[in-house]
C-alpha cells in the first residue's frame, strides 16, 4: 500500500514537471507581450541606454552662432534657465526624425517654452535650408561643427533633447524625437 | 580490364589534383586571415598616431569601448561618425599622456558603464558574472540529488506481498 502511494506521488510529480515547459512558455509570452505593448506606447525603448549626464550640471561649452541667430555658451544657457526651464534640442538637417519632430517643436514654441537648438555636424547653409523648410522653432541656435559638445552631453544620435532647470541641472532627457505625446506627458507642467 | 585500370588511375590523379588545389586555396585563405590581423575601421592612416607604441595603446583602449551607434561593435571596428570622433579623442588623450584608466573614466562619465564592452563587476552585473558558477552549482546539486534517489533501498515487501509472492512462486 505504502509503495503504491509513493508511486502515485511520483507520477503526480512527473505530470507536474510536464507542465513546467508550458509554465515557462506562458511566463515568457507574458513578458514579451508586456515589452512589445510598452514599446508601442513609447514607455519602453530597448535602444535607450540611459544618459549618465542626467541629473548632472550642464557641461561647459561655447559654440558659435548660426547667423543671423545668436550662438550661445553654457553660461548663457544657465542664465536663461534661471527664469524658465530651457529645452535644449540637438538636431541636424540630414536627420529624418528631426524633420518629424518639427511640428511638435513648433507647438512647444507656441506654448511659450524656451527652446534652444544646437546643430550637430551640419553645414550651416543646409541647416538654414532645413529651418526654412520645416520652420524655425528656436530662440537661439548654436553650431557644433566638431561634435565635441555633443559628446560632452553624452549623446549618440540626433535628435536628442534635454530640459535644463533653474539650478542648471540636466533635469530630463530624451533620445529621439519630441512628439506631441511627449509634450503632453513627460514635459507637461515642466516647461 | 587494362582500360578500366587506366580510367581509375586517371580519376585518382584528378582527385589528387583537386585536393592539391583545394589545399593551396585554403592555405591562402588562412594566410590572409592571420596576416590581416584584427579588423579596424580606420580608413585614413592620418587618423593613426605616429608613435607605434601610442597607437597600439589607443587601439587597445578603443577595442574596449562600445560604439554607441551600433552598440555591438567597438569604436575601433565601427564606421559610424561618432566612433570616428571617439577614436580621435582616445588618440588625443593618449598622446597627451593620460593613463588608460583616465581615458576610460572620461568615457564612462559621458556614456556610462554601457560604453565599456567588458562590464565591471557591480551589483547590477553580479548575475552576469556569476551565472556560470551558479549554473555549475545547480547542475552539481541536481546530479547529487539524482544519485541519492537511485541509491535509495527499495521498500521491503509487506506481509500481503509476501503471501502473494509465496502464491505465485
Amino acid at each position: 500500500m505504502n509503495g503504491q502511494d509513493a508511486a502515485g506521488a511520483g507520477i503526480a510529480r512527473r505530470r507536474l514537471l510536464m507542465l513546467a515547459p508550458l509554465g515557462v512558455a506562458v511566463a515568457g509570452g507574458a513578458a514579451f507581450w508586456t515589452m512589445l505593448s510598452r514599446m508601442q506606447r513609447g514607455t519602453f525603448d530597448p535602444h535607450d541606454i540611459g544618459n549618465p549626464m542626467l541629473g548632472k550640471p550642464v557641461p561647459a561649452f561655447n559654440l558659435p552662432a548660426l547667423a543671423p541667430n545668436n550662438g550661445f555658451s553654457s553660461a548663457d544657457l544657465l542664465a536663461a534657465a534661471k527664469t524658465k526651464p530651457v529645452v535644449l534640442n540637438f538636431f541636424a538637417s540630414w536627420c529624418i526624425p528631426c524633420a518629424e519632430e518639427a511640428a511638435s517643436l513648433a507647438q512647444l514654441e507656441q506654448q511659450g517654452a524656451q527652446l534652444w537648438g544646437i546643430a550637430y555636424k551640419d553645414d550651416p547653409a543646409k541647416t538654414r535650408a532645413f529651418l526654412d523648410r520645416y520652420g524655425n522653432p528656436y530662440q537661439r541656435i548654436a553650431v557644433d561643427a566638431t561634435g565635441n559638445t555633443f559628446i560632452d552631453f553624452g549623446l549618440f544620435g540626433v535628435p536628442e533633447s534635454f530640459l535644463i532647470d533653474a539650478t542648471g541641472t540636466l533635469a530630463w532627457h530624451i533620445a529621439g524625437p519630441i512628439s506631441d505625446s511627449v509634450i503632453g506627458g513627460q514635459l507637461k507642467g515642466r516647461i | 580490364m587494362p582500360q578500366r585500370q587506366g580510367k581509375r588511375f586517371f580519376f585518382e590523379k584528378k582527385n589528387q589534383k583537386t585536393f592539391v588545389l583545394w589545399a593551396s586555396e585554403m592555405a591562402v585563405v588562412l594566410l590572409m586571415l592571420f596576416a590581416a590581423g584584427p579588423a579596424s575601421a580606420i580608413s585614413d592612416p592620418r587618423e593613426m598616431l605616429a608613435n607605434p607604441q601610442q597607437e597600439a595603446r589607443a587601439e587597445q583602449i578603443g577595442s574596449q569601448l562600445r560604439c554607441l551607434v551600433c552598440q555591438n561593435e567597438s569604436i575601433e571596428d565601427s564606421n559610424a561618425a561618432l566612433a570616428h570622433d571617439l577614436r580621435a579623442i582616445v588618440r588625443q588623450r593618449v598622446s597627451a599622456g593620460e593613463t588608460d584608466s583616465q581615458i576610460m573614466a572620461w568615457m564612462v562619465a559621458r556614456y556610462g558603464t554601457f560604453v565599456r564592452l567588458k562590464p565591471p563587476l557591480s551589483l547590477a552585473t553580479a548575475l552576469l558574472w556569476f551565472t556560470p558558477v551558479l549554473a555549475l552549482l545547480v547542475g552539481a546539486a541536481a546530479a547529487l540529488l539524482g544519485r541519492r534517489r537511485v541509491q535509495e533501498a527499495p521498500q521491503p515487501l509487506s506481509d500481503a506481498e509476501h503471501v502473494r509472492l509465496a502464491e505465485i512462486a
